[in-house]
């Protein structure tokens, strides 16, 4: 009896074990279905590499907010990973033993905020703030731009980047760092030799968890960055990120034909750099982790 | 390099290191301060105790009710679906997989891959799913899509703490004759509990902070939804709205729903902090 129930239970049990492999099969395939109707109205690269998004007419090039995407992502990532870095290096490697346990729970808290809190935030404070910068530098600005977007974006991934990093410079051996310091390098010293060059790999894997993060951010990103459908030419410009093109345009989707079909189509290459990406790091990760085992 | 080169090098990297943690800190307080104190003109009680009224949008009367019912209801129901998804997945690859570790490979893998699926990827998909269900925008659309998008996150954090139970006691457990079910049961799961706690806390967090999964699928009124099939208002929608007009007194009320919500999300983390603290005294270690 007691074996029965185990063996059905095991049967069960490993039934469930298979949905996450099969959600990220249907996913794929689900995003995939939908967009062919937009494939088979316009070649490939037309989808992608055209700036002319006109439902009505049946145009649906994604360039604009490809690039709008990307640039905001990489201006985030511009300003996030210094600051990430030297935080997680300061945490594990400097800090009093009390900074390191007060501060944790902060991380994690900023990890845990909503992305529309972060919206609010960067609509009261980054965007004035922008608006206020770019007479500054010659330009004019709304503060709806991609640097609203990129600072929003930077502050939500830090806890990636750092979390990540921290884990990543634990798994660096004491003897490693205790040879370093017996042969007289200061600190910072056996960081920078070390420390840094042990977990490299690693922290590659943490910025790119962080650049496929931010790559994907909807909510906080649409609110501050103003989303005009054009590629952006310099930081004070609005900028139109392909999530953001997802969400906005969700109403219309039943109304203009092949509209849906976009928009899946945009999910769906918005999902594979993201997949791409994360595959990456994730490969990198796992192997740390089976050469400390 | 001169002796006095090098500690400058490490004095300079130092404060900058400093400032860097201390810009991190620092922008998570101004973010909580600068919601807090935008905030507070406009709260009062009819704000977390009425619906919506004739003209809410237009700034006359009315509380955010609906969102707020509507964001706990729905963030509960898929955390709940999630919970019952990932148990058995995280018990199965800890307990069950000893023979075939290329399983539990996989499925830790596909979790990490989920893990960095994107919230407005997840809404799409749900639309998907909905349309093929014949559904419409509903809390029972929106608790599908939620739980598909707290199911990683719970799964991989209940993993953490499920892996940290020490080999001994399962086999312990073994040698006196209880199957492996009961082992999962009995000892895994109750050495793992304030991590497992946890682990449902932070998905419950995430689940009622997103927007992006909700907006395709979960739908927007002004009424608390009384059944699964209806529409169901949600709390970052509702900032989301709220904030989009151009009348002062609505944005107002979108920065106190914001301080709302901000305010579950603490008292969602503080507790998950409190009660894995707590209940760690009935842990062997």
């Amino acid at each position: 009896m007691r074996r029965a129930l185990d063996r059905a239970a095991k049967r069960s049990m490993r039934l469930v074990s298979a949905l996450p492999g099969i959600l990220v099969g249907a996913i794929l395939i689900g995003l995939f279905l939908k967009s062919r109707a937009v494939l088979s109205l316009q070649p490939l690269t037309r989808l992608l590499f055209s700036s002319a998004w006109k439902p009505l007419k049946g145009q649906f090039g994604l360039l604009a907010f490809l690039s709008g995407t990307l640039w905001v992502t990489l201006a985030a990532m511009i300003l996030a990973v210094p600051v990430a870095l030297l935080t997680a290096v300061y945490l594990s490697e400097f800090a009093p033993r009390f900074v390191r346990s007060l501060s944790k729970p902060f991380i994690d808290l900023l990890a845990g905020i909503p992305s529309v809190i972060f919206g609010v935030w960067g609509v009261l404070l980054v965007v004035p703030l922008v608006a206020r910068l770019a007479p500054l530098f010659g330009a004019y600005s709304s503060g709806y731009s991609v640097l609203a977007g990129a600072i929003v974006l930077a502050i939500m991934i830090l806890p990636t980047i750092i979390l990540v990093s921290l884990e990543v410079f634990a798994a660096v051996s004491r003897d490693l760092r205790d040879a370093s310091l017996a042969l007289g390098a200061t600190r910072w010293e056996t960081v920078k030799h070390v420390v840094l060059r042990k977990g490299a790999q690693g922290l590659v894997a943490a910025v790119v968890l962080g650049f496929s993060r931010a790559f994907g951010e909807t909510m906080a990103v649409l609110m501050v960055v103003g989303n005009v459908a054009r590629v952006p030419k310099s930081p004070f410009d609005p900028a139109y990120p392909l999530p953001a093109l997802i969400a906005n345009n969700y109403g219309e989707m039943m109304s203009i034909p092949q509209t849906e079909s976009a928009l899946m189509f945009s999910a769906l290459v918005l999902l594979l750099i993201v997949l791409i990406f994360n595959f990456g790091a994730r490969l990198i990760l796992t192997r740390i982790e089976r050469r400390i085992q | 390099m001169g002796f006095r080169r090098r500690k400058w090098e490490e004095r300079v990297v130092r404060v900058l290191m400093m400032a860097s943690t201390g810009l991190v800190l620092g922008s998570l307080l101004l973010i909580l301060g600068t919601v807090i104190i935008k905030a507070l003109p406009a709260i009062n009680l009819d704000m977390i105790t009425k619906t919506p009224q004739g003209g809410y949008y237009l700034g006359k009367a009315g509380g955010i009710l609906n969102a707020i019912l509507g964001s706990l209801y729905l963030a509960s129901g898929a955390t709940l679906l999630a919970v019952l998804l990932s148990l058995p997945i995280v018990l199965f690859i800890n307990t069950y997989t000893t023979r075939s570790k290329a399983w539990a490979v996989q499925v830790r893998f596909s979790l990490d891959v989920l893990w960095g699926v994107p919230s407005i990827v997840y809404g799409a998909f749900g639309f998907i799913v909905m349309m093929l269900l014949g559904l419409r925008a509903s809390l029972l659309a929106g608790i599908l899509t939620v739980s598909l998008l707290e199911l990683p996150i719970m799964a991989r954090a209940m993993d953490e703490v499920i892996r940290l139970v020490p080999p001994a006691l399962v086999d312990a457990s073994a040698s006196l004759g209880a199957t492996r079910l009961e082992t999962a049961l009995r000892v895994v799961l109750r050495q793992s509990l304030p991590g497992i706690l946890t682990a449902m806390l932070i998905a419950f967090g995430r689940g009622i902070g997103d927007a992006a999964s909700v907006l395709f699928t979960a739908g927007f009124t002004d009424h608390v939804p009384t059944s699964l099939s209806q529409p169901a208002a949600t709390l970052p929608l509702a900032i989301f709205f709220q904030l989009g007009t151009p009348i002062p007194e609505v944005r107002e009320r979108a920065y106190a729903s914001a301080a709302v919500l901000t305010l579950i999300i603490l008292i969602v983390s503080l507790a998950a902090r409190a009660l894995s603290r707590k209940l760690r005294k009935h842990i062997i270690s």
